[in-house]
């Protein structure tokens, strides 16, 4: 059985509809993350699921049951928020108690939970300081010490992350991965960093204005994006999209890239079945290629382009090759000083992994 | 460059001087009423009238004290300003208590429980802080003639609670706003409900808006004049009245030591609030550009 | 769509309307209907006690042919005037000094600041006694040798209202700079930085840059000045008494002499119709400009 079912859901702020027909669903132990720029309706979601915003239309259950007109209190669930939200003019341990105290649990079961939080998040130093004098992180482990001692059957995180420096941000990212995997709990999480949903998640969701564009485990997701939209939301640097014309020798799908000063690339042996091959033959269509499935040496069978390099970005570990293609800039990911700026260079692509789009409708072609 | 750098060191030095001898000047003058009124309140009538306004006294007497606490005569009856000042506090502590109060849950339904038509109340509620009371003076003494309370004072403390709500909703309201709405949220879910919410987290959170409101409602109180003269007669006067009439009554030699002495008693509680909580009744003062 | 909601959660839907209703009531009884009433009262022939018939706008043909009322309007004129610009000034001045690290800072505010403390009954009873001419300043300045001085205006018609003045300037200057003060305290240090390293000298750079970046503290300043000016009333009582004779009479002295004393209800209300009507010009604006602004500034 899944433990949260997002049947249809909708959210009419007046006329505006903030979220069209959201369908979701993930089972007990899953880590459901949210992607999506600012603005797209993630809170929003994650709130109906709360039960802080009204539910506009369809459903949603948690394990199993219709929580739509249960107050927040009523649908097993804990939520972590982004300014932490800790009551400012209480302890930690108090913050930490105030659920358990609001459900009349007996003062030693809330002493028992308050020890058992404060020993898995290591803050058993921090029980009787205000909020105030806490660090950033530190807060961030009371949030979620305070959601821990609910044991509810899903705990929702609203960009938990977003207020801290960067350096703590991974470190707190290997901490909650931790914590899912120790407590096996079912988690929905906000975020606008693709790399937090594609290290945490493992289902991402990827929202544009109010609709779930692609649903899938993350590696799916990033290997197989359903549409540009998502090609180039999830990824750094993003995918390229390259205009380019599909044709058909021998049953064979086959990409035509025009690039400036260099012979037209023919890429063979694209993943596209033979039906839509031969409804896309002699169309426009775009090539969808990671940076990295370039690559300077290859075999000798394997499929190249000869491009003129305009600039190198070197990373430390590898660098980033600039080039022109198909009217676009392209990024390729390639070994240090294997290539030089302003010098032609000879490219080899894993085609095998690469994703082709409908020129109009941006969708994945299969 | 070296004379260059002293003539500009002489020129700062010369700018400092500037601006503390004006703003010494200032203090002094600003502070010179108050010296003027304590002097003379502790100073003999004779030597009073021989001509010494802004000296020190002579000879130190707090007879005029004495006289205006307990003796000075209001143009009805010679009890001096002890039983009026009572009313005063009988008066201002309940209607700051309960005006306190309702701004606090006003403020806190307007922020954290907005609903259609909130932010409209919320207008309403604001031209209150800038209403000229003598447009509404006339309707409240008959509704206070009607309701029975006329000249009494429960009914000055209702008046005053009723024209405060205006001013303390408005503080609340610009405090509550700066609380993150998440906190509410995660107390909802972890079960708090409305009053909860505000008991256990707005109100511990709103402590230094609760010490502005009635530190600003308290000066207000005890120094209207308007409402007190308006709405009380004779025995039930508030202090400022009572104060006024003990200054005005014209009967043999004026005894200006008892009328400064008088005024401080009457300043004296305000200006007690003042010196110990000037910096909570600043932000009441500039509260009043509405912002937030 | 409509589901039956739990009763437990209806009622928390409604607690937060049913807790505000009262205010809201009684605002709108005490502020608004009042407001009406006085309206009402206004239209109507009553003289001691509220009657309720309708004579139409007799009351206010009676107000503006009472001589006093066009005294009180021209003080209010006067006094506003005078009242706005030296306050102001003053105010800006001293919060333009105090900004400029100043060792005693704290002390000086305070003193400035106190006499906001004080009831206008109290600031009328001083000044009433500094100014008294026959043992006051004028004394303490003929004493002193200058045997000619002569500083008597409170007991000069045509002067009288510029001891109100003065009195009120003397309370509310502190107000005007706590505003000044907190708005030059909010603007960013660096705009005075680099005006420095272009090498503007300082009555410039507050000339050019920083006063026209508190246009908002000038606004809140008037505003308010404006309407405390408006209902200035024990500060008269206790000062002049609206002497001598008539010649410190304002609106809000004459509406309650009008009302209470002289037995005219109707002109009493008309005239404060027309004090309501002056601050509502005022105020209402202000309100919407700042509450408008707040809610464009989320
Ligand atoms: N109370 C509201 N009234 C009207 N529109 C709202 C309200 N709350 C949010 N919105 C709108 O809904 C959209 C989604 O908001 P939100 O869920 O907060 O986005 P996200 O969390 O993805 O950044 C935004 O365009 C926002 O402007
Ligand atoms: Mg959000």
């Amino acid at each position: 059985m899944s433990t949260l079912e997002i049947d249809r859901a909708r959210k009419l702020y007046g006329d505006l509809e903030v979220l069209k027909e959201v369908s979701i669903s993930i089972g007990t132990g899953d880590f459901l993350v949210l992607l999506g720029p600012s603005g797209c309706g993630k809170s929003t979601l994650l709130n109906m699921i709360a039960g802080l915003e009204e539910i506009s239309g369809g459903e949603i259950r948690i394990a199993g049951k219709v929580v739509n007109d249960l107050s927040p209190k009523d649908r097993d669930i804990a939520m972590v928020f982004q300014s932490y939200a800790l009551y400012p003019t209480m302890t930690v341990r108090q913050n930490i108690e105030f659920g358990m105290k609001i459900r009349g649990v007996s003062r030693a079961e809330r002493d028992k939970a308050v020890k058992t939080a404060a020993d898995l998040l290591q803050m058993t130093h921090l029980l009787d300081r205000k909020p105030s004098q806490l660090s950033g992180g530190q807060r961030q482990r009371v949030a979620m010490g305070r959601a821990i001692v609910r044991q509810p059957k899903l705990f929702l995180f609203d960009e938990p992350l977003s207020n801290l420096d960067a350096k703590l941000r991974v470190d707190m990212r290997t901490e909650i991965k931790r914590l899912h995997a120790r407590l096996g709990t079912t988690i929905v999480y906000v975020t606008h960093d693709q790399i937090e949903a594609m290290t945490l998640a493992t289902r991402v969701a990827v929202m544009k204005d109010g609709v779930v564009q692609h649903l899938d485990d993350p590696q799916s997701v990033y290997d197989r994006p359903a549409n540009v939209y998502v090609a180039k939301f999830v990824g750094s640097p993003s995918m390229n999209i390259i205009p380019a014309k599909l044709e058909v020798k021998d049953g064979n799908a086959i990409a035509i890239i025009d690039i400036p000063g260099a012979a037209t690339a023919q890429l063979a042996g694209i993943p596209v079945s033979s039906q839509a091959a031969a409804k896309y033959a002699g169309r426009g269509i775009l090539v969808g290629i990671r940076p990295e499935l370039f690559s300077v040496t290859g075999a000798a069978s394997a499929q190249k382009l000869s491009v003129n390099i305009d600039v190198v970005e070197p990373t430390g570990p590898d660098t980033l090759a600039l080039f022109q293609a198909g009217g676009v800039e392209v990024t390729a990911r390639v070994p240090p000083r294997a290539v030089a700026a302003r010098t032609p260079a000879t490219l080899a692509v894993d085609t095998a992994k690469i994703v082709l789009f409908d020129a109009e409708t941006e969708q994945r072609i299969d | 460059m070296a004379t260059n750098a002293a003539s500009f060191r002489r020129q700062h030095r010369i700018g400092r001087a500037v601006i503390y001898g004006s703003l010494f000047f200032m203090a002094a003058f600003y502070l010179m009423p108050l010296w003027v009124m304590i002097t003379t309140s502790v100073k003999h009538l004779d030597e009073i009238y021989a001509g010494s306004f802004i000296g020190l006294p002579q000879q130190i007497t707090f007879d005029a004290w004495r006289t205006a606490w307990s003796e000075a005569c209001n143009g009805t009856a010679c009890r001096g300003l002890k039983p009026y000042f009572i009313n005063s506090l009988l008066l201002t502590i309940p209607a700051v208590i309960m005006s306190t109060g309702i701004g606090a849950i006003n403020g806190y339904v307007i922020t954290k429980w907005r609903f259609p038509g909130s932010n409209v109340i919320f207008g309403l509620l604001l031209f209150g802080c800038f209403l000229p009371f003598q447009a509404v003076i006339l309707p409240m003494a008959q509704t206070l003639g009607m309701l029975g309370l006329a000249g009494s004072l429960p009914g000055l403390v209702l008046v005053h609670t009723v024209y405060g709500i205006a001013f303390t909703t408005l503080f609340f309201r610009n405090y509550f706003v700066s609380i993150p709405d998440e906190l509410v949220r995660a107390a909802k879910i972890d079960g708090a409900g409305f009053i909860r919410i505000f008991v256990s987290i707005m109100l511990p959170a709103a402590l230094p808006i609760i010490v502005v409101s009635c530190i600003w409602q308290f000066t207000q109180i005890w120094n209207d004049y308007l409402f007190g003269a308006s709405f009380t007669a004779g025995e039930n006067a508030p202090i400022t009245v009572a104060l006024n009439n003990i200054v005005n009554v014209s009967m043999g030699r004026k005894e200006y030591n008892v009328d400064m002495a008088a005024a401080m008693i009457a300043a004296l509680p305000t200006l007690f609030v003042y010196v110990v909580a000037g910096r909570y009744f600043v932000r009441g003062l500039t509260a009043g550009a509405v912002k937030g | 769509m409509s589901r039956s909601t739990p009763l437990s959660n209806r009622i928390e839907n409604w607690l937060p309307r049913l807790v505000l209703a009262p205010s809201l009531l009684v605002v709108l009884v005490a502020v608004y209907l009042f407001i009406c009433w006085t309206g009402w009262i206004s239209l109507s022939s009553s003289m001691i006690v509220p009657k309720y018939d309708f004579v139409g706008l007799n009351q206010y043909v009676r107000l503006w042919s009472t001589p006093r009322w066009h005294t009180a309007v021209f003080n209010l004129f006067v006094f506003s005037t005078l009242f706005l610009a030296l306050t102001t000034g003053l105010g800006l001045l001293m919060a333009i000094l105090l900004d400029q690290k100043i060792r005693v800072e704290g002390t000086l505010r305070a003193i400035f600041l106190y006499p906001m403390a004080l009831s206008f009954i109290v600031t009328g009873t001083a000044w009433k006694w500094i100014l008294n001419p026959a043992l006051g300043v004028q004394k303490v300045v003929n004493d002193l040798g200058w045997t000619s001085f002569v500083f008597d205006w409170i007991a000069q018609p045509t002067f009288a209202i510029y001891c109100v003045v003065i009195a009120a300037v003397w309370q509310s200057t502190g107000f005007a700079m706590a505003i000044f003060l907190a708005g030059l305290r909010g603007i960013d240090n660096s705009v005075i930085k680099a005006a420095q390293i272009e090498g503007a000298s300082l009555p410039r750079i507050y000339r050019t840059i920083v006063v026209p970046m508190l246009r908002p503290a000038f606004l809140s300043v008037i505003v308010l000045l404006s309407y405390i000016a408006i209902k200035s009333f024990d500060l008269i009582l206790a000062l002049t008494n609206t002497g001598p004779g008539s010649a410190t009479e304002m609106p809000s002295t004459f509406m309650y002499s009008a009302t209470f004393r002289r037995d005219q209800m109707g002109v009493g209300a008309a005239s404060a119709m027309m004090m309501l009507m002056t601050v509502a010009a005022i105020i209402v604006p202000y309100l919407y400009s700042e509450l408008k602004e707040s809610r464009d500034g989320h």
